[in-house]
């Protein structure tokens, strides 16, 4: 993969994240003003579910790449967009959370505070990102120096738990009786099942090669 | 019981359908390109041409004393588009798109229980039996937005003493259809089918409790509950029984729907209470639908702004308790 290639794919992915986001503030724009339908019927929950979904979104697809590369080697340049991926999925988190605060409390810390204490998906959402704060504010190659290779990844392994209550909060903010939630909980499911079961698969065949070569060697 | 009697909107106050439509279709078809385009939503499916359609009937109305006033109507296009009847989707858009398949005629409504004789009506036959009206109400969902909506029906009480309930009837419990045949949504959702909603004898015989066929001066469109529906405007709105089959004449507190799917959500009563709220959001606040987005907010009322005329049916109560 070139350069010049990648260069130019993460121009496109940069383009596929902001698109939607200046979709949303132009049609915020819209519905705040001369057609209050720009968002549909309930504009509030539309940008709730659509920063929502995106963040959720942007998550999967960043936790694809690492079993991606390793089912196949060949697209190991992957990796390069993960940091974007991830920071978008950030971005993306920080947008929702401000449609909570602005438009669901209108900065009311009272509100804020009464929710996150007694609303089990309020706090599942929140928990989830808090653990992306860190990871956001470690992302630069700075970080990853300073804290060295192995402590960096063990801190970002935090993107697992923060998916997971992201999920949780999906699932307790919804209907009971509603299902929607389900499509991106099974991908979640199979992408962090994919890590152990890949780790398990290489061990193994590692353990065969190895079998074979310890006779070669004596 | 007291019963305010405010006074008429003047026609001229009501903004006409199509003056609605035109202004914003352009736009609103270029905004739903956009956002299918960009997000694969189903933001669209509110400016789906096809859901524009309507096929009502005029109904005959007159104007009701009991019409709540002072309030700007939601337009058509939302009540219409913008649905909660899970029989046919659990998405807001999807009874639009999938209720057109209802056959609402023949339709009859069997009243069985506790009466003096138990009776099928047919569904003409309830049109007639009294003259209809158009009813604007506050509608307020639980899920914390609202709309108002110029219904027409009549009050539910003409009909329940055509029914000759007995004494020991104390409860009414309305069941609805429950078709596969014209219903996808029945399978998209763990309901306990046939949707079953109930008031207490009180609340059914409250005139403001309505018998309601029709909207904005037409039939109900099959999205909204055609054809004919319960609404009592004081309670969150799944209360509010829609494409009603059976009324039951109960002694003890019927089984409800949403209270089967969870109980601690969704009482009873359920009357709409800002100081109670639901497990997962405050009721303090509600958006009210049609209005620009940062103009949504509004403080939700007591008993949803009808406490004078409904409040005495609770004294004494826990409505904490009696949720």
């Amino acid at each position: 993969m070139s350069n010049r290639l990648i260069i130019f794919l993460k121009a496109l992915v940069h383009l596929a994240c902001l698109a939607p986001i200046a979709w949303l503030v132009w049609h915020f724009w819209l519905a705040s003003t001369t057609v209050p339908d720009a968002l549909g019927a309930d504009p509030i929950a539309a940008v709730t579910f659509f920063t929502g979904k995106g963040t959720l979104r942007l998550l999967v697809i960043s936790l694809a790449i690492t079993p991606i590369r390793r089912l196949i080697p060949k697209l190991s340049w992957t990796i390069r967009f993960r940091r974007m991926l991830g920071l978008y999925a950030f971005f993306y988190a920080c947008l929702h959370l401000l449609t909570y605060v602005w438009l669901y409390s209108s900065f009311s810390w009272a509100a804020m505070i009464n929710d996150i204490t007694r609303r089990r998906f309020i706090t599942a959402g929140l928990t989830a990102w808090l653990l992306l704060v860190p990871l956001a504010l470690t992302s630069t190659t700075w970080s990853i120096r300073k804290l060295g290779g192995k402590r960096w990844q063990a801190l970002h392994r935090l993107v697992y738990l923060a998916a997971i209550a992201g999920v949780v909060h999906y699932w307790w903010g919804v209907k009971s009786g509603v299902h929607t939630p389900f499509a991106i909980t099974v991908v979640l499911a199979v992408l962090l099942l994919a890590r152990p079961m890949l780790s398990y698969t290489a061990r193994m065949s590692r353990e065969k090669t190895q079998a074979g070569k310890v006779p070669l060697s004596r | 019981m007291l019963i305010g009697k405010p006074s008429d909107i003047p026609s001229s106050e009501i903004t006409p359908k199509s003056v609605y439509f035109n202004r914003r279709k352009f736009i609103a078809a270029a905004g739903a390109a956009g956002a299918a385009a960009l997000t694969g939503s189903r933001i669209s499916r509110i400016f789906d041409p096809e859901t524009d359609v309507r096929a009502g009937t005029k109904l005959d109305t007159v104007k009701s004393p009991l019409s709540t006033t002072g309030e700007d109507l939601t337009p058509y296009q939302y009540i219409t588009n913008y649905n909660n009847f899970y029989e046919f989707g659990v998405e807001k858009g999807d009874p639009a798109k999938n209720a057109g398949k209802l056959q609402t005629r023949p339709w009859t409504v069997t009243v069985e229980g506790l009466v003096a004789k138990p009776k099928t009506f047919d569904i003409d036959t309830l049109l007639k039996l009294r003259p209809q009206e158009e009813r604007v109400y506050r509608m307020r969902c639980v899920e914390a937005w609202s709309m108002v909506i110029p219904w027409v029906g009549y009050s539910l009480s003409e009909f329940i003493k055509q029914c000759e309930p007995l004494g020991k009837a104390k409860f009414v419990q309305f069941l609805t259809l429950a078709d596969r045949k014209q219903m996808p949504g029945l399978s998209q959702s763990s309901i306990n089918w046939p949707y079953s909603e109930g008031l207490r004898m009180d609340e059914a015989m409250h005139p403001l409790t309505t018998l309601c066929f029709g909207l904005y001066g037409e039939t109900l469109p099959n999205q909204d509950g055609a054809p004919v529906r319960i609404v009592v405007p004081w309670k969150y709105g799944f209360k509010s029984a829609k494409s009603i089959v059976k009324i039951r004449f109960v002694e003890k507190q019927p089984h409800t729907a949403w209270n089967d799917q969870a109980p601690e959500e969704y009482g009873f009563y359920s009357n709409v209470n800002p100081n109670v709220d639901h497990p997962r959001w405050s009721q303090k606040y509600e958006r009210r639908i049609g209005e620009p987005l940062l103009k949504q907010r509004r403080p939700t009322l007591m008993f949803n702004g009808y406490g004078d005329q409904v409040a005495s049916l609770y004294n004494g109560m826990d409505l904490r308790r009696y949720y």
